[in-house]
């Protein structure tokens, strides 16, 4: 369980990024988190595996304290994908860059070789396990960062902007692994700003202005409340802003996906022809 | 990381600020050239000095300051080294009939040394001054105006340019790999030189296919596509750089004269003036 305690964090520059976050994200729970650039998602992920410290409050990891233990050990338990692979793919070979995780955690060979096996097998990237990450295209190699994290089975994955830079297909697939994870009873946090992505998945989402929490409610309370998302610079799915807009034909205005949108639409033709 | 901080320049306007960079370079090595000429304590305490007005009228104090105490690790290593090998081969000291054992002796040793590590540390303070003071496009312009073709110019500004960014996305790799378990701190010293091997790679890497990007970038902007560059802005100089340059030329007159003519005392010839 990840504690949030009234946490203010300024940088050295002496920006206040963090104003008073409190926040508590359950074992097994999905969270996305919403908000406009420099709204403070990625320094608040950023205190979950105690990259960055509390300049005030505190941030509990399953009840410990993050300043009392080390981003190493802390990671253990909270996986943390970063937005841009070209920031940790180092190794000569993909099965090396995901084996790198197990090894600085001290896993014996045998299970490292295990869990390499699984998570290459896990992401799809098995046929490039000899190949050099560099070698990759982007989409791939965000597979073999992910890879790299999930390798050793993090009971929290953080995901920084998963779907920037993939095309559609590849968003679907990294879509329905989220959930498989999420079903898995992992705690998934999510930042990001893409709204389809988040209208698809349904997760719990808080919405972020200025180092502050604005909102906090399940995906299909916030993202059809069109005056509080442009508070946070986000505009509503397109499937929402039509039905937003067909108002006065008497349709709901809750709707954020596309499955349920079309059922509206044939209940609603079907009747009158 | 201290040292770099001491040399990035921050804008601002003062009258230090405001001088031709050329002047100013020269200056500098003005006092670089006197700062090689002496190794006598009291005129290198001197040329210490000389800097310090720039410092406080240019308002850079903090930063200067940090630039010295970057540099203090660097120093005392100076120091240590002077001091161990005069020791151990007292033979290039006339004062000294080795070994070392009289106070006397270990006196001009420990001057020797302390002189040393001030030759260093006005280096180091002098050249504080110029960066801190310069904008990475001034001394472009400046490099430019020397007749220094431009591919060059604009190569070594961009590369100033650059540090900032290329810290911060060292800052980005650290944290990235520190979420992968990675302890820098851990090991011994072998160990911990190549806990730095997945920093570095990704950092190169970027820098490289960044510098490709901008590359690309550029050309696509038509850069190159005159052979004579105008510029916005060109360097003139004025009253307060000829001042300058006055200055600096009867700095270097007076010191090749003292080095020439004058012998100073050193502290250990003061303090034992008998000799032995």
């Amino acid at each position: 369980m990840l504690e949030v305690k009234d946490l203010y964090y300024s940088y050295s520059t002496g920006f206040e990024a963090l104003k008073g976050i409190n926040l508590t994200v359950n074992d097994g729970e999905f969270l996305a988190i919403m908000g406009q650039n420099g709204a403070g998602k990625t320094t608040l992920v950023k205190h979950f595996n105690g990259l960055l410290k509390p300049t005030q409050g505190q941030v509990l990891v399953d009840g410990v304290s993050t300043c009392d233990i080390s981003v190493a050990k802390l990671a253990r338990d909270v996986g943390f994908v970063f937005q841009n692979p070209d920031h940790q793919l180092f190794s000569e070979t993909v099965e090396d860059e995901i084996a790198f995780g197990l090894k600085n955690f001290g896993f014996e060979e045998s299970v490292i070789q295990k869990q390499v096996e699984w998570a290459l097998n896990l992401l799809d990237v098995v046929q490039y396990r000899k190949t050099s990450p560099f070698m990759l295209s982007g989409g791939e190699r965000k597979r073999v960062a992910l890879a790299s994290i999930l390798a050793w089975d993090p009971k929290v994955v953080i995901l920084d902007e998963p779907t920037i830079g993939q095309d559609h297909r590849q968003k679907e697939k990294l879509q329905h692994f989220i959930l498989q994870l999420n079903a898995q009873k992992k705690t998934v946090v999510v930042v990001t700003h893409d709204v389809e992505f988040v209208a698809e998945c349904n997760p719990r989402v808080i919405l972020m202005r200025g180092g502050q929490i604005l909102l906090d409610g399940m995906a299909e309370q916030i993202l059809n409340n069109a005056d509080l998302l442009a508070q946070a610079s986000i505009v509503p799915p397109q499937i929402t802003k039509i039905f937003l807009e067909l108002e006065d034909l008497g349709l709901p205005t809750d709707v954020i996906d596309v499955h349920e949108a079309t059922e509206i639409l044939v209940k609603r033709l079907n009747k009158q022809s | 990381m201290s040292v770099f901080e001491g040399f990035k320049f921050r804008k601002v306007s003062s009258l230090v600020h405001d001088l031709d960079p050329r002047v100013k370079f020269f200056f500098v090595l003005v006092l670089f050239v006197m700062a090689l000429l002496f190794t006598n304590i009291f005129a290198l305490t001197v040329l210490f000095l000389v800097p310090l007005p720039f410092v406080f009228v240019a308002k850079v104090n903090r930063q200067w300051l940090r630039s010295l105490r970057g540099a203090l690790l660097l120093a005392i290593f100076i120091f240590a080294t002077n001091f161990i090998f005069g020791f151990l081969y007292p033979t290039s000291f006339s004062q000294i009939t080795p070994p070392v054992d009289t106070g006397y002796e270990y006196l001009v040793l420990l001057e020797r040394s302390i002189s040393m590590t001030l030759r260093f540390v006005v280096l180091i303070a002098s050249f504080s001054v110029f960066f801190l003071t310069t904008s990475p496009d001034h001394l472009g312009l400046a490099l430019q105006q020397s007749r220094v073709p431009y591919e060059f110019c604009f190569a070594f500004t961009t590369a100033v340019r650059f540090v900032p960014v290329l810290a911060d996305e060292a800052q980005t790799i650290m944290d990235a790999q520190k979420a992968r378990g990675l302890e820098l701190e851990k090991g011994n010293l072998l160990k911990r030189v190549r806990n730095y091997i997945p920093i570095l790679i990704p950092l190169i890497v970027n820098a490289i296919r960044r510098s490709l990007e901008l590359a690309e970038a550029m050309e696509s902007r038509a850069w190159g596509a005159n052979k004579n560059r105008t510029n916005l802005y060109a360097l003139k100089l004025r009253g307060s750089d000829y001042l300058l340059v006055v200055i600096s030329v009867l700095m270097l007159v007076v010191a090749v004269y003292i080095w020439l003519n004058v012998s100073i005392p050193s502290l250990s010839a003061i303090l034992y003036p008998a000799g032995v």
